[in-house]
């Protein structure tokens, strides 16, 4: 081996070294997860059966291509043979595929028919998508709520840095972390009924095998039943637009009794923000706090869209600074936009979502932000009577 | 011999003729009717979209070097992901396909030129306007079209960004130029074959491009209607796509893979042909098993017709449909595997050797299969709603168009270089862009079958940390990949302007009518139909 490969060879082994010992590599996952559900552990043996399948019929042909290649080869003085069919051999490899086939097919049928047995559930929740994020909604409890991404914009807004300068650091569950998860019980058939308000979306927990489609003006069944309490993560798996990248899915998987600490708890919770609600209606708030609760709610709900700083991405999403709507038109009119959305747009309603006193500060906070001074203060009374008749 | 010479002299007869008034220039191109013409613009054409389609594709593997938003904006990443998908299957592949028949057939068949030459003039010269289309939205205060080649509605119409009508019309251009290619292939096929050679006689390469012609004009129409229902439904208040209109967003995605399942045949059945006709070759051996080829293309298109819903397990199908189209997707495997059996008996006990072409060939066999393995395991429903919209299926239709189409489509220029320019190519710089290449691809393409398994989603701008490590690999061997087709650039360039001389037929073990004219190829070539009988003897 001459001087100047060794060089190479050196140089190159020390890339692989350097890329194989960089950060968590360790970590890193190969395979398929096994997951934590009676079906998703199906779907591994499926699949390893598959992967098993596969790797033994390549070994077969390339091995047959790699020993043709080296001892059929005219420099070694191989000569040619003249057979080109064989009705025979033909029948032959178009039989034993077919019974391999097969032999995957049966235990694919089985699985398949698990799946999508949805009768029976304890528990059912309506999922709904919507640009970008999760609705959860529980039957029977009272219970709904927005799932959202809790990730710092700060750690991954870092455009136009260097590839050297990685922005902020980033938490361990960097873009699969959210405000509130979905909570359901452990070792109880739970169903989840999928839809969308907007485009399609997907809703995927790979640790449940459940990925099922969230179409707009339909509904899907999927189910599942975990056999293990813990915290499992997925993410949308359609194109739903710009931030499709930013809308993950947690779900935390109670016991039984834990789940139903909890029910009580939400119940709880939404007696209180139910007179929280009523109370803000009498009160007052300073520009101050408005502006100050404006701003947190709009960089949460709106920005991504919007921009932080108003400018939107147009013509998709238009700007805010300047525009007729935050500035010369009427509050009310505003507050219209915000609480019921806008029909064949982008523009979703945030009624459901956001408290009135929210909306209240999210609208003074459009209205004075940016150079749009208008000066308006607009109180949670002002909302309800704008936008929630 | 006696027939090449036999041809010769009667193109040489014609010279001189009123038809062969030969322009020069600009107008040459853009007026000629000449086959041989208009492959060499068709080829051009698709290996500048190649090099345009990959530098978007080197974009979007610079924004996923590492985690987090370093060059892009989410949006536009779409925009990138969208255009790289649209140009690379329209623009490059499908052409380049259309290049190679419109050179290769009249001259295996023995015919003087493609049945409707005018046609075919305008069926080339409309394309670069589509993409111009398309490519121009970039520039556009609407920007180009964010929701993915597959273009789902409702993010297509009433959530579009405002591009859907020039994505609309740049389809409409597309397919209008690709059914006039294919009817042209078809009409030429059927009239112009020299007398004596039958169906079963014609050569595999033009059997595979008589089926892809047929798959084209069957299906390429059902596409300029789905993009015309989203026009509608977009801009003129119709609700095909829509739940509150009364209409249905998944029988958009129906509408689409009943198109885009044959679509993705289209670009594999003459990958088929070209392979079919190199290896063969190179092993000094005729094809095994010619008949069982026929029918396994055969078998593969017609079930092509009835697997697109496998594209869409996730959309809440009922359990009927879901074992319908698993089976018949699973039974797909076995026209390909004979496909795949010939070739190795071909191989076996020939006489080989190594020339690029054959490189090209082997590695297309071989990282094929690999593509086809994942597509089997795709196939099976419930493990498909793990693997779906993830990294494992970018891996497996990267496998299949990249060092599937992609690599038979090199292995079919530098087979026929010789017969087009009059020059050998220069081997070793060939060699280069087969290794680099080779590994390059494999760097680029296998790692991405970890990411989906792990759960890496396909089309995000920015992935959870887990996934680092491999995009990073990725990441590096989409450059080295990207910048490997260069070399190839050098190479044409290099045989273009000059080289070794060419003979007739410069392949020992190769066949068909092309090597019985002089390289380069005549302008005109088999003005008289061959005599099939004196050139098999």
């Amino acid at each position: 081996m001459s001087r100047s490969n060794q060089r190479w060879l050196l140089g190159g082994g020390l890339c692989f070294a350097s890329l194989l010992s960089s950060s968590a590599w360790a970590d890193t996952q190969l395979n398929l997860t096994k997951g934590v559900t009676a079906v998703s552990r199906e779907v591994y043996d499926l699949h390893m059966l598959a992967l098993y399948i596969c790797t033994a019929i390549g070994v077969v042909v390339f091995g047959a291509m790699f020993w043709s290649m080296f001892f059929h080869r005219k420099s070694k003085g191989a000569k040619a043979a003249d057979f080109h069919e064989s009705t025979k051999v033909e029948i032959l490899w178009t039989t034993i595929p077919i019974v391999i086939l097969i032999a995957m097919a049966v235990p694919a049928t089985s699985t398949l028919i698990d799946m999508e047995n949805n009768d029976n559930s304890e528990v059912t929740i309506q999922v709904t998508g919507s640009q970008w994020k999760w609705h959860y909604k529980y039957f029977d409890q009272n219970i709904e709520y927005y799932s959202v991404l809790s990730t710092p914009r700060e750690q991954y807004e870092n455009q136009n840095g260097s590839f050297a300068g990685n922005g902020a650091n980033k938490d361990e569950n960097y873009l699969l972390e959210v405000d509130k998860p979905l909570v359901i019980p452990a070792n109880k058939k739970v169903r989840f009924l999928i839809t969308s308000d907007d485009v399609i979306h997907a809703w995927w927990v790979p640790a449940f095998a459940v990925k099922q489609d969230a179409n707009p003006g339909f509904i899907n069944e999927a189910w599942t039943n975990v056999d293990k309490p813990g915290v499992y993560r997925g993410q949308c798996a359609e194109l739903c637009g710009k931030d499709h990248g930013f809308m993950p899915i947690v779900v935390e998987v109670k016991s039984p009794e834990d789940y139903d600490a909890w029910l009580n708890e939400q119940h709880a919770l939404a007696a209180k923000s139910a007179d929280a609600e009523k109370a803000s209606l009498s009160a007052s708030m300073s520009k101050e706090e408005l502006m100050q609760l404006g701003e947190s709610t709009y960089m949460a709900y709106c920005a991504a869209c919007h921009q932080p700083t108003g400018l939107g991405l147009p013509p998709a999403f238009p700007a805010l600074k300047g525009s007729p709507i935050a500035t010369t038109g009427s509050v009310a009119e505003h507050i219209d936009v915000v609480f019921n959305g806008r029909a064949g747009t982008g523009m979703q309603g945030y009624g459901k979502q956001l408290s009135l006193k929210e909306i209240a500060a999210v609208v003074t906070y459009e209205r004075n932000a940016w150079g749009n001074d208008t000066g308006d203060l607009v109180q949670s009374a002002d909302v309800k009577a704008a936008g929630g008749e | 011999m006696t027939t090449e010479t036999i041809n010769e002299s009667l193109v040489d007869d014609h010279h001189g003729d009123s038809h062969d008034h030969k322009m020069t220039g600009i107008t040459r191109w853009l007026y000629t009717t000449n086959h041989k013409d208009i492959g060499t613009l068709y080829l051009w054409f698709s290996f500048i979209m190649l090099l345009t389609g990959g530098a978007l594709a080197m974009v979007i593997r610079a924004e996923l070097f590492q985690p987090g938003l370093q060059i892009v904006e989410p949006d536009f990443f779409n925009q990138l992901t969208t255009v790289h998908g649209l140009i690379m299957v329209f623009g490059a592949i499908m052409p380049a396909f259309t290049g190679f028949a419109n050179w290769m057939l009249p001259m295996m068949i023995g015919a003087p030129d493609m049945a409707l030459p005018r046609m075919n003039n305008w069926s080339f010269w409309i394309l670069p306007f589509a993409f111009a289309i398309l490519i121009g939205s970039f520039f556009m205060e609407s920007g180009a079209p964010n929701f993915g080649w597959t273009f789902y509605a409702p993010l297509s119409t009433t959530y579009s960004n405002g591009s859907t009508a020039f994505f609309v019309f740049a389809v409409h251009i597309m397919g209008i130029s690709s059914i006039m290619g294919a009817i042209n292939i078809v009409v030429t096929i059927m009239n112009l074959r020299a007398p004596g050679m039958t169906y079963m006689k014609m050569p595999l390469f033009v059997w595979t491009f008589f089926i892809t012609a047929y798959l084209l004009i069957a299906v390429m129409p059902v596409l300029a209607g789905v993009v015309t229902m989203l026009l509608t439904d977009t801009y003129f208040g119709t609700s095909f796509f829509d739940a509150a209109g009364g209409g249905d967003p998944v029988m958009f995605q129906h509408i689409f893979w009943f198109f885009g399942h044959p679509e993705v045949y289209i670009m594999i059945l003459p990958a088929f042909g070209i392979v079919s006709t190199i290896i063969p070759a190179f092993s000094r051996k005729k094809l095994f098993g010619y008949s069982s080829m026929v029918y396994a293309t055969s078998s593969i298109a017609l079930l092509s017709f009835i697997v697109w819903a496998h594209h869409m397990f996730t959309t809440g199908m009922p359990l009927f449909g879901e074992l319908f189209f698993m089976y018949c997707t699973m039974l797909i495997a076995v026209p390909t595997g004979v496909k795949v059996f010939n070739w190795v008996a071909t191989m076996w006990r020939g006489s080989m050797s190594f020339e690029t072409p054959m490189l090209f060939s082997i590695a297309f066999v071989i990282l094929f299969t690999i593509g086809g393995f994942s597509g089997l395991m795709l196939a099976l429903t419930p493990v498909d709603f793990q693997y779906h919209d993830t990294y494992f299926v970018v891996a497996h239709f990267h496998y299949v168009l990249v060092t599937g189409s992609l690599f038979s489509i090199y292995a079919g220029a530098y087979f026929w270089l010789p017969k087009w320019t009059g020059h050998m190519y220069n081997e070793s710089l060939a060699k280069w862009h087969f290794w680099c290449s080779l590994i390059s691809v494999n760097l680029l393409f296998f790692p991405m079958h970890f990411l989906g398994l792990a759960g890496m989603p396909r089309r995000i701008p920015d992935y959870a940390l887990q996934f680092a490590d491999f995009n990073k690999w990725v990441s590096i061997g989409g450059f080295a990949f990207g910048l490997s087709q260069l070399i190839f650039l050098a190479v044409v360039i290099k045989c273009i302007r000059g080289g070794e001389k060419a003979p007739a037929k410069p392949w020992d073990g190769a066949e068909g009518l092309e090597w019985t004219v002089a390289s380069p190829a005549p302008y005109h070539t088999f003005s008289t139909p061959p005599n099939l009988d004196e050139v098999k003897s």
